[in-house]
């Protein structure tokens, strides 16, 4: 399984990665971490004329921490991110889904930013971006566009970057607060594999105990990871018992399509959303 | 006709420098523009774990890498574990005296992983050792024995 | 003595043999130098692409590879119209002419992922980019993968001249069957599916070839474990057999039986012969796993059991079809092979077994680990937990009441074939001793009473081995091979260092480290200063290729024949040099000695009246000191009886898995957390050798059991052709396994000793699919199809709780 023929370069910057891009259009494909497009490229099911490595640009490798906000560079390894004590501190729930993102080996090329761009419907990391409401920041040789997470994902592999576009950061919140909890859990055939279905939650519980924000999503049982807004906000003002968090649990399998494939039917799927949801929800909370 | 890349790539500590087609992988640059043929081709497509290599000391998938790539990195093969007289190391010995191993396919990218370990993890558990190894497949070993191979180096380099 | 451990007890009679030994195989892997078909550097070396089907039944109306030619670096691109008439198709096991094979479709395909066209080029990247440019028109037509449909009248014909898409069918009547089943108190039936998986070694097959116009002589370098390999090689491209020479050397990694890559090499060899360049192919993953035709049984079984209430079982009724793909090399024998334990480790007392193998529009299959026996044994197994369930009697019990009895060897089983030794309660009761039963009932109950589902599974099976492939004039009459031979050729050198010289190639079974074992044994010489080289096809004795289990027998078995003559041998000289009878002399170590006293011969003087004295030497004794020894195995030698009964495989391994398990029960997933192997393969010539393929084995039976499936749609499209969708157990799914071993000794071999190539693998689905049942059973669900993966398992949970 060898690739299609291509031609490659190494921009030194950002801008010139984006000048590639625009010049060659959707004949081009960005490579970093390489985990996921390089299998496609052997398989010629992806077959770009132009490859375009970003995987050493400097301004891409960027980590910035803020009072609400932590900004990670698209380039930035996963295996980077899993070892940042200041990021595990501040997104406790990236830490967590990283942890079911591949094998170690892939975790010491794979990128944040890649992860995202391949938006692969079980992927763990779009999933939290999606549930964190994290942004996107997107460059092109014209300038920088924001999108939100939630927007980002439009069907499998399918996202609303254009060929021209370079995701450069992503921008997740902080949850500062006292007593914030989060978990992510994910069922997949193996140890490693592409999730079956995933769900994640973070919640802040105020004083009293009862929910003072919240969010919660579901990964691998539909076509896009899917934050579940309208879902969370039935913890709100809420004390966490186990009637709650089932009713929620329940709500997200609601809230979801899930699609059969070889691996699992459609029914098992939705199921396993309401199992997750129901797990991540007592553990964000205990 | 793709325009050929120049690279330099240190591999076992040694320096190489030349021209290569874009598409060639790591690991077939190390295969075929090298002859370092220890490390192997099992899948290609960044599951099997046969051609794990470490790069800038870290085990990776050589097939999942265009060679363009690791430009300017270093890399260690299975060749680079051995002494220079080809004198196994000591986590080498420890797969044979457990007899970790049968056919030998999956070997190198197995050393280089529970290496990569042990060079993190001194003593690790039976389930980070599993865990570590996740990602190399075996079909001939049932992992039994390349358990009982890490723990032995291990505990060796702790006595 | 030696100063290794005798870890087992069992060793006092042996020097070697049974000791803790490091193998010969390992340093050479360890570090990087192995020599594996795709490391071989030969000049000038031309590779090869495939264009393959993506159709699973069409008929091919254009195919144009001039743009491909024209591209740079390619030398040639070759199709079936080309290739179909200039070999011949390649062997069948059944007796089934009209079911032709080559390396190429001609005419029309067969399966998604059949081999159309080929071509060669400078490299495998310009050779792939090549296959794209060919042109190619396809009238697809209907397609049949369902077995069962593929039975019936009207359905497509996947080779229309045959006439029907059945390859093989018979059923066979073994004892009273008929009788038993209407005296007995009880009975029942049970369906049983094992889906299509295979072993899959971490390497794909690969092959080399080079012509060499001057000799006529084709040198060939392959990933291969098949026997008779250089022969149907050489037929196939019309080539007299010394045309050929197959290098044994080549390292294979990994092939649990189905590296017979013969349409690889033939279509390799022809192109070699005809473009005067060394060719190669090395599969990619996808045409292997499509096109490779490696794919194992694929097999549904209806099982009656007939038996009385207190648990002994009288007879069985086995139908078993095996939907083998669009072609057939030995995969409809793997129907057969399991007539050689047809009732397990059980008295039962008469058996109806109907194999029925079955053409689809499928990739074909081949030979896996075991040839049938591991489906089969999932088949019995179930059953008899089937009937201790109806009974309500205990699963272990109700196996120690049918187990053959200690005293009962040599036991006949009704289909022919005599097992050789066992001790199979004794290996039971080390199992569960060693897993410490009782504590793992313990476990179970308590996970139980916290809400989980959790499992214990048994199964005690039988491991055939010696490989007495007698299911070829058993399933084809016309076919009367009763040959099963292997060799070994031994020397000592001028400088008195030992070589044994084995006839065939290995794939990490340890076989040089088994015959300088052997050769150690009987010379009671230090195995590490023993050699072990593989012969090439041209310089080989006679060797029938490590399948069925069978080389620490039959290849121990000559490296310990040709050493004892060696041995004669050097007593001969020592007692003329002596000057007394042989009978007077005594051999230590390899020194000779009279028995009456202290004159003695040394090993080095020995050798050298050997090479260098003939006028020492005893009359008629040829100079030198080499001896080759080749036989057939124990047992074999005969033709099958009218009605089917054979005798088939010498000896009989026995193992006894015990499995604790759990499952999620709210998703499914199943988890093994505990698991035992008792094993008794008679004398075990290098324990850590045995060790490690049983703990293989099990780990290739868990995968057969939970993992893995080659899943096709109903058009025919392999949906599991990538590592991503066909799933095979890590490091992580695989536990940690304690083996107990056990030896009853094989009567029939020089050491005791029986076949473990299959070990594990052999009992681990019976007794992972048993430990998922217990674990359902409360629900009153059972799952008898696999692999049991989670959604499969969580299926069966819903049901059982919609039933309630």
């Amino acid at each position: 399984m060898k690739a299609a023929p291509f031609q490659y370069v190494r921009p030194a910057s950002i801008g010139e990665a984006c000048a590639a891009l625009a010049q060659h259009g959707a004949e081009a494909k960005l490579i970093a971490g390489g985990q996921s497009l390089v299998p496609m490229m052997a398989m010629r099911l992806a077959r770009p004329a132009w490859l375009i490595d970003i995987g050493r640009i400097p301004d891409l490798q960027r980590i910035e921490i803020g009072q609400d906000v932590v900004s990670i560079g698209a380039g930035v390894k996963q295996r980077t991110v899993e070892r940042s004590a200041a990021l595990r501190q501040r997104l406790p729930l990236l830490m967590q889904a990283l942890a079911w993102v591949g094998h170690p080996q892939t975790r010491n090329r794979g990128t944040l930013g890649g992860s995202i761009v391949h938006a692969d419907p079980a992927a763990e990391i779009p999933l939290v971006a999606c549930v964190l409401d994290a942004v996107l920041e997107l460059r092109d040789a014209a300038g920088t566009t924001d999108m939100p997470a939630r927007e980002f994902f439009l069907a499998p592999m399918v996202t609303a970057i254009t060929p021209e576009q370079c995701l450069v950061a992503v921008r997740f919140p902080i949850w500062n607060g006292p007593r914030v909890g989060s978990a992510f859990e994910e069922v997949s055939i193996r140890h490693g594999d592409f999730a079956l279905a995933s769900a994640c939650a973070q919640i802040a519980l105020d004083d009293a105990g009862r929910v003072q924000r919240a969010t919660l999503g579901v990964g691998g049982a539909a076509p896009v990871p899917q934050a579940l807004p309208e879902v969370a906000e039935l913890l709100l003002g809420h004390a966490p018992d186990q009637a709650l968090l089932g009713k929620v649990a329940r709500a997200a399998a609601e809230a979801i399509e899930p699609e059969g494939d070889l691996h699992a039917p459609a029914e098992y799927r939705r199921e396993l959303a309401r199992v997750l949801t129901r797990r991540v929800l007592e553990a964000a909370t205990r | 006709m793709t325009v050929p890349i120049a690279v330099e790539i240190t591999v076992n500590s040694t320096s190489w420098r030349g021209s290569i087609e874009p598409r060639t992988t790591l690991a077939d640059f190390l295969r075929e523009h090298l002859g370092l043929t220890g490390t192997h081709v099992g899948c290609e497509h960044g599951v099997c774990g046969a051609c794990s290599i470490l790069l800038d000391g870290l085990p990776v998938r050589s097939c999942l890498m265009y060679a363009a790539q690791a430009d300017g990195c270093a890399v260690t093969t299975i060749e680079g574990l051995s002494q220079a007289d080809g004198t196994p190391g000591a986590l080498q010995d420890a797969f044979c005296e457990t007899h970790a191993l049968q056919c030998g396919y999956c070997t190198p990218g197995m050393v280089i992983a529970a290496h990569a370990l042990l060079q993190e993890n001194p003593a690790p558990s039976e389930e980070e050792i599993r865990e570590a190894l996740s990602g190399n497949l075996c079909r001939c070993t049932g992992y039994v024995q390349i358990v009982e191979a890490v723990q032995l180096a291990a505990a060796r380099k702790e006595g | 003595m030696g100063s290794v451990p005798d870890l087992l007890g069992l060793g006092a009679a042996f020097r070697y043999i049974g000791k803790k030994r490091r193998t010969k195989e390992d340093p050479r892997f360890v570090t990087g130098r192995g020599r594996y078909v795709a490391d071989i550097a030969l000049p000038g070396l031309k590779h090869v692409a495939l264009l393959t089907s993506p159709h699973a039944s069409a008929l091919i109306k254009r195919l144009d590879t001039r743009r491909a030619l024209a591209l740079p670096g390619v030398h040639y691109a070759l199709t079936g119209e080309e290739f179909c008439a200039a070999t011949d198709p390649l062997p069948i096991g059944v007796d089934a002419p009209r079911v032709k094979r080559w390396s190429l479709a001609r005419g029309c395909v067969r399966y998604a992922g059949e081999w159309i066209a080929a071509v060669v080029a400078d490299s495998r990247a310009l050779a792939e980019d090549a296959v794209e440019a060919i042109e190619i028109e396809y009238a697809p037509t209907e397609c049949v993968t369902d077995p069962e449909r593929a039975l019936l009248p009207g359905a497509p014909l996947v080779h229309p001249e045959h006439g029907s898409n059945v390859l093989y069918r018979r059923k066979f009547v073994w004892g009273a069957v008929e009788e038993d089943f209407a005296r007995a108190q009880h009975r029942l039936a049970l369906k049983l599916l094992w889906a299509r998986s295979a072993t899959v070694p971490i390497e794909t097959f690969g092959v080399a070839a080079q012509w060499h116009p001057g000799g006529g002589l084709l040198d060939v370098w392959a990933s291969i474990q098949m026997p008779k390999f250089p022969d149907q090689t050489a037929r196939a491209l019309r080539l007299p057999g010394n045309a050929v020479r197959v290098h044994f050397d080549v390292d294979v990694g990994g092939s649990y039986g189905v590296k017979r890559g013969i349409k690889h090499t033939v279509l390799v060899g022809y192109l070699a012969k005809k473009l005067g360049m060394p060719v190669r192919l090395i599969e990619d993953r996808l045409e292997n796993m499509r096109g490779g035709d490696m794919h194992g049984p694929d097999r549904s079984f209806e099982v009656q059991a007939a038996f009385d209430a207190d648990g002994t079982i009288r007879s069985l009724k086995i139908r078993a079809l095996d939907d083998v793909g669009a072609y057939a090399g030995r995969s409809p024998l793997q129907l057969g092979k399991p007539v050689g334990a047809i009732v397990g480790p059980y008295r039962i007392g008469s058996v109806e077994y109907e194999p029925i193998s079955v053409l689809t529009h499928k990739t074909a299959q081949e030979a896996v680990r075991g040839f049938g026996q591991s489906p089969t044994n999932y088949a019995i197994e179930s059953t008899l937990d089937a009937v201790a369930s109806y009974l309500g009697m205990d699963r272990i019990e109700l196996r120690r009441k049918n187990l053959i009895r200690r005293e009962q060897f040599p036991y006949l089983i009704p289909s022919g074939t005599t097992y050789d030794s066992g001790d199979y309660h004794t290996v039971l009761d080390k199992a569960l001793g060693a897993a410490d039963y009782p504590r793992l009932l313990q476990q179970r109950d308590a996970a139980r009473k916290a809400g989980r589902l959790a499992g214990i599974g048994i199964s005690t099976c039988l491991e055939p081995s010696g490989g007495n492939s007698a299911f070829e004039p058993l399933f084809n009459p016309k076919n009367e091979t009763t040959t099963w031979m292997d060799s070994c050729l031994v020397r000592v050198d001028l400088s008195g260092a030992i070589t044994g010289v084995m006839n065939t190639s290995s794939s990490g079974q340890g076989h040089e480290t088994l015959v300088a074992t052997c050769i150690a044994e009987v010379l009671e010489r230090d195995p590490t200063g023993i050699r072990v080289v593989h012969a090439d096809s041209l310089s080989a004795l006679p060797s029938n290729s490590p399948v069925g289990s069978r080389m620490a027998i039959m290849l121990g078995g000559a490296a310990a024949g040709a050493a004892k003559k060696i041995k004669a041998a050097l007593m001969r000289i020592g007692a003329k040099n002596l000057d007394c009878g042989v009978e007077e002399v005594e051999y230590h170590e390899g020194s000779v000695r009279r028995k009456s006293g202290a004159r003695g011969l040394s090993w080095d003087q020995l050798v050298e009246i050997a090479h260098r004295k003939f006028h020492l030497l005893p009359e008629g004794m040829e100079p030198g000191l080499q001896a080759k020894f080749v036989w057939e195995v124990p047992t074999g030698g005969m033709l099958p009886t009218s009605d089917g009964r054979i005798q088939m495989y010498p000896c009989f391994s026995f193992e006894a898995h015990i499995v604790l398990a759990e499952i999620d029960p709210a998703t499914g997933q199943p988890r093994l957390l505990r698991y035992t192997c008792g094993h008794d393969c008679g004398t075990m010539i290098n324990p850590d050798i045995v060790h490690g393929m049983t703990y293989g084995g099990i780990a290739h039976g868990i995968g057969a059991a939970l993992y893995e499936k080659f899943a096709f749609s109903d058009n025919g499209q392999l949906a599991s052709q990538t590592f991503m969708d066909y799933l095979m157990p890590s490091a992580m799914e695989v536990p940690a396994v304690k083996i107990v071993d056990h030896c009853t000794p094989s009567p029939l071999t020089e050491f005791g000793q029986k076949g473990s190539g299959e070990a594990g693998y052999l009992g681990a689905p019976a007794a992972v699919a048993s430990a998922i049942n217990d674990a359902l059973a409360p629900l009153g669900a059972a799952l008898h199809e696999l692999p049991m993966t989670a959604p499969a398992i969580w299926q069966q949970i819903q049901e059982a709780k919609r039933r309630s």
